[in-house]
């Protein structure tokens, strides 16, 4: 009977250590915010889009890391985003919701607009210059595509325009044999099946 | 022998120094003999607004605009960009996008210049005939105003090296008339025909870099071309520390790191420039255009083309201004016809291979060819499964490992393949060349690297997006903050009673709640 008692007292005294060693531990390497929450954000295409249904990447970032939300509601990202998302967290890749669309470029008709400045507040990422009764116009190299500044147009006047393609930015086709099909195609089965 | 081998003989001085790899292909340099023609001047011609790496040009004409031969077009936008000039006089009648020589097949903005026929020059820009007394500073200006790129297919401005800089002061200039390509022979009949004006702009480089000694790199396949080269350096008596080196044919021996290693045993390492080791290479048409441009005042609006490939009745090496429509060029060596015919802008181990011969000679054609399609081999469809030779890896100048590279690179593994150093491949074909399973290495290659410059472009977007992003939400969050502070202000001030009432009467109410606690506790007390 004693000696139980020493073997749980002992591992009281143990556990009481322990305990408070972690607590000064937590305290001491205390970080701020959640690592996966900053680290699922870095992978995303930060178009600030919406389109996964929360209002921003971070947020999205957030509800993924909590486990609120899947992994495949990225559209922008596309394939790779999500395979990556998923890497980071450890599940299983999912097939995208939508296909990723062609980039696209808000662009504003500035004969047509009246200076509203509401595509200026709307504008995610300070894309759009302009002021009160001046002509707005959209920065291209900063715009991200993300069409939120079409809804609150009261005159409509701004276009999604395709993102022009340079040829600076051309990049090579895979080769056109079949060895280099295969090793994609089976590439594209592995990604999608884990 | 292998790599390690080679490499340690060398380095104790028992054999002299060679880049690793390297392969010898035919070399097919089936106009070494034939004189360089002048072409007659097109009607009209076309000027893209950036035959140079870096940024593109904008226009400084309109159209309708007379302009003369050798009038600046198209200012430099930038540091890295050279501006581009009217080959011919006439008139601009139109500026709008054109094909270029790009494996892409899309075009660039390009001015339309229609020919009078005058072909009159501009003079407005004065020959420099007494360089040696001029500040270096002034004739890297000139080589700059007059346009000058990299003539030996690269086009890297040209000016952007000749500088005097005192943390890498250049030692030797090295002359790169190795043209080690099949089929090329313009620098061949350049140094033939033009040795004088060559060793003449040797010079000027060298007093702009302040170099002593030069070598003048050379081809044991282009004996005659050497010879000349020598034959013009004994009559001169300024040029003591020059020499000619005659070096055994193999490709890609012309390739700048691979022949400065060649000649001098000193490597450039991967990311620098040759600069950095005290090395300048220039290209011998580069070279002769310097000495137009200092010498006569002439802006880089000409140079010469070999037109050849076994679908050409009569190869030959012109003499074309810049922007003359190739298909002209192929017409007038006979062939008018293009089907089963493969276009070919540059060199066969490294050009691009293009659909039609709707584009215009630019400042990078070194070579254009018309090539049989038997002739290209077709084979190259037909991609066999690596049965691990080994050859690639033999091939390759810069001792990288193909195969690997080129699984990674199908299987979209790129950011492994960039460890596995994936940018430091040159793409001289050597691997492709040497393939028994006709592997396409450095199509896979060029995949690969374009994808990871894909990825890596889209990562800093969305960078730069994010920072945007949370600026403006920082920004948001200070402006709500100062509107509150401002609104409460403005309550303070906009109140009623003045500050000392307002005191007092916080004073009594206080006073008067106090009151009313004691008033309850005498209740309770009373209770």
């Amino acid at each position: 009977m004693i000696s139980l008692l020493y073997a749980l007292a002992s591992l009281g005294v143990f556990a009481l250590v322990a305990g408070i060693v972690l607590a000064i531990a937590q305290k001491l390497f205390h970080i701020e915010g959640d690592p996966m929450v900053e680290k699922l954000d870095a992978l995303l295409p930060q178009t600030q889009c919406g389109q996964c249904g929360y209002p921003g990447c971070k947020p999205y970032a957030t509800a993924v890391a909590s486990g609120e939300a899947d992994v495949n509601h990225c559209v922008p990202g596309g394939e790779r985003t999500m395979l990556q998302i998923a890497d980071l967290m450890g599940v299983e890749p999912k097939d995208l919701e939508a296909e990723p669309a062609a980039p696209m470029l808000a662009f504003v008709r500035e004969d047509e607009c009246i200076g509203c400045t509401l595509c200026i507040k709307a504008c995610p990422v300070d894309a759009i210059v302009g002021a009160p009764k001046q002509y707005h116009t959209v920065i291209a190299d900063h715009c991200t595509g993300c069409n939120l500044c079409v809804e609150p147009c009261p005159v409509d006047c701004i276009d999604m325009l395709m993102k022009p393609e340079l040829i600076e930015h051309w990049s090579w086709p895979l080769p056109d044999t079949k060895r280099a099909q295969l090793g994609h195609e089976r590439r594209e089965q592995h990604a999608g099946h884990g | 022998m292998p790599a390690m081998v080679r490499k340690l003989a060398q380095r104790l001085g028992m054999l002299q120094h060679s880049f690793v790899g390297g392969v010898h292909p035919n070399m097919h340099k089936l106009t070494a003999d034939v004189a360089i023609e002048e072409c007659d001047i097109a009607p009209v011609h076309v000027l893209p607004m950036k035959q140079h790496i870096g940024e593109i040009c904008s226009p400084l004409v309109a159209v309708g605009d007379l302009v003369l031969r050798g009038q600046k077009i198209a200012r430099s936008e930038g540091y890295l960009s050279v501006p581009v000039h009217a080959p011919t006089s006439g008139r601009v009648v139109k500026i709008e996008e054109h094909t270029i020589p790009h494996p892409s097949g899309m075009g660039l903005p390009s001015i339309f210049i229609e020919s009078d026929g005058d072909d009159k020059s501009d003079e407005s820009i004065a020959p420099i005939s007494d360089w040696i007394n001029t500040d270096p500073t002034q004739l890297r200006e000139r080589a700059r105003k007059c346009g000058l790129a990299g003539l030996g297919g690269a086009v890297f401005p040209t000016f952007i090296k000749l500088v005097q800089d005192k943390r890498f002061p250049i030692e030797t200039v090295i002359l790169n008339g190795i043209e080690c390509e099949p089929y090329l022979t313009n620098d061949h009949r350049l140094m033939l025909e033009h040795a004088e004006e060559i060793l003449e702009g040797m010079a000027i480089i060298m007093h702009m870099v302040g170099a002593d000694s030069g070598i003048i790199a050379v081809e044991d396949n282009k004996q005659n071309a050497a010879d000349s080269m020598q034959q013009a350096l004994d009559a001169r008596s300024d040029m003591d520390g020059v020499v000619v080196h005659v070096l055994p044919t193999r490709y890609p021996q012309g390739s700048e790191k691979q022949l400065i290693y060649t000649l001098t045993g000193r490597e450039v390492p991967a990311g620098k420039l040759p600069m950095h080791i005290g090395v300048l290479s220039q290209n011998i048409g580069t070279t002769k255009a310097l000495f137009d441009a200092v010498m006569l005042g002439k802006p880089l609006t000409e140079r010469t083309v070999t037109v050849s490939g076994d679908a050409l009745a009569k190869p030959s090496n012109l003499l074309v201004r810049l922007g003359t429509p190739v298909r002209s060029l192929f017409a007038r060596q006979g062939l008018d016809d293009f089907s089963g015919i493969q276009i070919v802008h540059g060199g066969p181990m490294m050009g691009e291979r293009l659909k039609n011969p709707d584009f215009p000679v630019v400042k990078s054609s070194t070579g254009l060819l018309a090539m049989s399609l038997q002739a290209m081999k077709a084979a190259h469809t037909v991609e066999q499964p690596c049965i691990r030779c080994g050859h690639c890896s033999e091939a390759c100048p810069i001792s990288l490992v193909p195969n690997l590279l080129a699984d990674q690179c199908r299987s979209d593994q790129f950011e492994k393949a960039a460890q596995y150093d994936l940018f430091d491949c040159i793409e001289c074909g050597a691997c492709s060349y040497v393939c028994p399973s006709n592997i396409p290495l450095v199509h896979y290659f060029r995949y690969g690297k374009g994808q990871l410059a894909l990825q890596r472009r889209e990562d800093s977007f969305a960078e730069a997006s994010r920072k945007r992003s949370e600026t403006r939400d920082a920004r948001i969050e200070r402006e709500k903050a100062e509107k509150a502070a401002r609104r409460s202000q403005v309550r303070k001030t906009h109140a009623p009673k003045t500050d000392e009432a307002k005191a007092e009467t916080d004073a009594e109410t206080k006073t008067g709640g106090e009151a009313g606690v004691a008033d309850s506790k005498a209740t309770e007390s009373k209770d």
